[in-house]
């Protein structure tokens, strides 16, 4: 689904994404672990396409096509969701109204009618209980006001809400209370299925107890230095990344 | 993106303007130039009595000795008041003699700006005064109005069957001696609309004006008076758009309401004079005095202004609260892009007890344009509990644009409680990411946020009028965030 190849990309003249591989196929759930300031987010919005940054080398294959080439909202209508680490808050635009204008877009791009009304509700009513988000905030503004674990609970509603092929979410669970870490992985692993994928972003191991990844990178510097199963989340957690950084230079 | 981001910005500054184009019609024009002699050319076209006359004489004579005003912020070139016609009214072909005939090609020029002159074809709900340059075309549903005694009619046709009701009123609001451009207007002006509301009436549908230029080198001067009985409510809209010429052109307008015990009136208008080109090249100017006499105890004036046109707008709509419980509102948005200028706002004068207005004002500014909010409260000593609310907000697009707030605040009575807030927002490319991310493209990204920005307006506005200002705000911005 996604191949990404020797991936560089630099902001004003600093090289931050010092060449990525990494390749993730349908059905699977990718953690990236790293320490801050190390890239992780910087990948995040590359892939759905944040010009900010400069690519200076590599490419990214989605889906067979250059992804590259796309736009952000063409990547968001052939399915690539980023969960945002900082999620913006939009005043006066009506988180319904938003949501609605987004999901049409996406219906448009697939050649679907708008959604009528009362299914659009429907749908809302559906997706609210799965992430048991609560009634009033998608009575706001685009993230107005919102507590920063209500944005991010609203970021997981809003991938229900688009039914996503890649999600990458940006440390979604950073911020958020106990019973809120295990309701967005619930709404995470509920909305897994055999055609999408997920990319998952954070510092804690506890995430990996509720979403179970297939596989775990750590980013270091721009590079990914290691790659492992789950077990290489508790080492993380209980070593750190001093070790890793060792291994690095006596590479 | 960046490359993209002007592109669409090309685009979307290389949009004409949609109502550009001129209609070819055969019309009554006048030599241009200014001196006594016109002024009573214009009022024998108009078969005017002789208090008409006798007050634009005056008008004119005060006009001369006047300076054109500079405290705004804006930078006026020099307009040479003999260089503008200020008559011309488009000739109806003989034999469309009747009041409901309207010449083929006015009614084709209306149908074009989608204004229902033709009953049959009306917009459900609203009555239209059609206005092309210095005269009315055509005032639907009068018959329809006239069984609830309201009196809906051109001015000129108000000179003509009801002067005791415009000797009684008009001026009285805005004197002639008000301004620069209250006293030019009142010298020359040659239609408008005049609107009369009995007791205890309320209007059982819009009224509204139409306001088109049409003619090149023509100045438009035209007066509205509304009066509102005790007890009556009366919602009002004018529209307005030109062709788009390399000139510019003066509109100089003036709006009085009286709102008696009780009454309300609700004024709303959407501003679409043409703007000039993205240069700055030709354009409106638009020099416009509105102000409502809340003069009966709990009467209400409310102004709502989407002010998208015009090549320089000068427009404070105001109110004064004379009457006590009067209550005053002004809810505005106006943009600017491209080489645009505005200076805006309005200003709330408190004689009343008890009285109360409300402010609120959003600014948009892009391209290399001026947007200045320019605010007066004023509580005057017998005001007591006077109250004022004002919310001006500013959003900018790019860079090379500017906002201005210039609040003034003078208060007689220590019982006022007067209240400012102010933001400066810019729309941000973070905001812009967010949407597209979710597979929204720039330009609905850019309407949705600027139509979040200036909901609290558009509300305001009845309903047939809110979604034609909503996608104007968006045609006038889209991709114009540098
Ligand atoms: N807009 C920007 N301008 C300049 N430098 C930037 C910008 N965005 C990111 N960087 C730099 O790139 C590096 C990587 O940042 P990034 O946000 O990708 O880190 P991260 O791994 O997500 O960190 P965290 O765990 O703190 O979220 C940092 O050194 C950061 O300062
Ligand atoms: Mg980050």
């Amino acid at each position: 689904m996604l191949k990404i190849k020797n991936l560089h990309t630099a902001i004003e003249g600093t090289e931050i994404l010092k060449g990525i591989d990494l390749e993730v196929n349908k059905g699977e759930i990718h953690a990236i672990m790293g320490p801050n300031g190390s890239g992780k987010s910087t990948l995040a919005s590359v892939l759905a396409g944040r010009e900010l940054f400069e690519i200076t080398q590599g490419e990214i294959i989605y889906e067979g096509k250059n992804l590259l080439e796309m736009n952000p909202e063409e990547r968001a209508k052939e399915g690539i969701f980023l969960g945002f680490q900082y999620p913006v808050e939009i005043p006066g635009v009506s988180m319904m109204n938003f949501l609605k204008t987004a999901l049409n877009e996406q219906r448009k791009h697939k050649g679907m009618e708008p959604l009528k009304s009362s299914d659009f509700l429907k749908m809302v009513r559906e997706k609210k209980e799965l992430v048991q988000i609560d009634s009033n905030l998608t009575n706001r503004s685009v993230n107005e006001g919102f507590s920063g674990g209500e944005k991010k609970r609203n970021e997981i509603f809003q991938m229900a809400m688009l039914n996503p092929k890649l999600s990458i979410l940006d440390e979604t669970d950073s911020g958020l209370d106990i019973d809120a870490l295990r309701i967005v992985a619930n709404g995470v692993n509920s909305l897994k299925s055999e055609d999408n994928a997920t990319i998952v972003i954070t510092h804690y191991q506890r995430l990996l107890n509720y979403i179970i990844p297939d596989k775990v990178h750590v980013l270091y510097e721009g590079k990914i230095v290691k790659s492992g199963d789950k077990n290489l989340a508790f080492e993380l957690e209980n070593k750190g990344y001093e070790w890793l950084a060792k291994e690095v230079s006596t590479e | 993106m960046e490359k993209n981001k002007d592109n669409i910005l090309h685009k979307y500054t290389q949009n004409e303007y949609k109502h550009g184009w001129v209609t070819d019609i055969e019309s009554d024009t006048i030599p241009k130039g200014l001196n006594e002699d016109v002024i009573r050319m214009i009022s024998k076209k108009k078969n005017e009595p002789q208090f008409l006359l006798d007050f634009r004489l005056k008008a004119y004579r005060y006009w001369k000795e006047m300076q054109m005003p500079s405290w705004a912020h804006l930078s006026i070139p020099e307009i040479n008041y003999q260089d503008i016609v200020y008559y011309s009214a488009p000739k109806q072909k003989a034999g469309t003699k009747s009041m409901d005939d309207v010449d083929p090609e006015l009614q084709k020029t209306f149908d074009r700006l989608g204004i229902p002159i033709d009953e049959q074809k009306r917009l459900a709900g609203v009555a239209v005064d059609a206005v092309m340059d210095s005269s009315s075309v055509k005032t639907t549903f009068k018959e329809k109005l006239a069984e609830k005694g309201i009196i809906f009619c051109s001015f000129s046709e108000a000179v003509q069957n009801h002067p005791d009701l415009i000797k009684e009123y008009m001026g009285t609001v805005v004197p002639y001696t008000d301004n620069y451009f209250a006293a030019l207007n009142s010298a020359v002006f040659s239609d408008g609309s005049f609107c009369y509301i009995p007791k205890g009436v309320k209007t059982p549908m819009e009224l509204s004006t139409y306001f088109r230029i049409n003619a090149a080198n023509t100045g438009q001067f035209e007066r509205t008076l509304i009066v509102a009985e005790d007890d009556s409510y009366v919602s009002y809209l004018e529209g307005c758009t030109a062709p788009i010429r390399d000139n510019n052109q003066l509109h100089a307008a003036i709006v009085e309401i009286v709102a008696k015990n009780n009454a309300h009136v609700k004024y709303s208008t959407v501003q679409n004079w043409y703007p000039g080109d993205k240069n700055g090249k030709g354009g409106i100017y638009n020099f416009v005095t509105k102000r409502g006499m809340a003069q009966g105890n709990n009467s209400k004036i409310s102004w709502t202004q989407v002010e998208t046109g015009s090549a320089i707008t000068w427009k404070y709509p105001s109110v004064i609260l004379r009457g006590d419980n009067a209550v005053g509102e002004f809810y505005s948005v106006a943009v600017t892009n491209n080489h645009q200028q505005a200076d805006t706002g309005t200003k709330m004068i408190h004689i009343g007890k008890n009285t109360k207005s409300t402010i609120v004002s959003k600014g948009i500014s892009a391209g290399y344009s001026n947007n200045s909010y320019r605010g007066l409260v004023k509580i005057t000593k017998n005001a007591e509990n006077a109250r004022n609310f004002s919310q001006c907000d500013s959003m900018l697009m790019g860079d090379k644009c500017g906002a201005h707030t210039f609040p003034y605040i003078e208060t007689n009575n220590k019982t006022a409680i007067v209240e400012h807030e102010a933001t400066t927002s810019k729309i941000g490319e973070d905001q812009i990411f967010y949407c597209n991310q979710r597979g929204i493209n720039e330009e609905d990204a850019i309407g949705l946020i600027v139509n979040g920005y200036a909901k609290e307006v558009i509300n305001k506005l009845p309903m047939e009028f809110a979604v034609e200002a909503q996608t104007l705000l968006q045609i006038s911005l889209e991709g114009s965030v540098g």
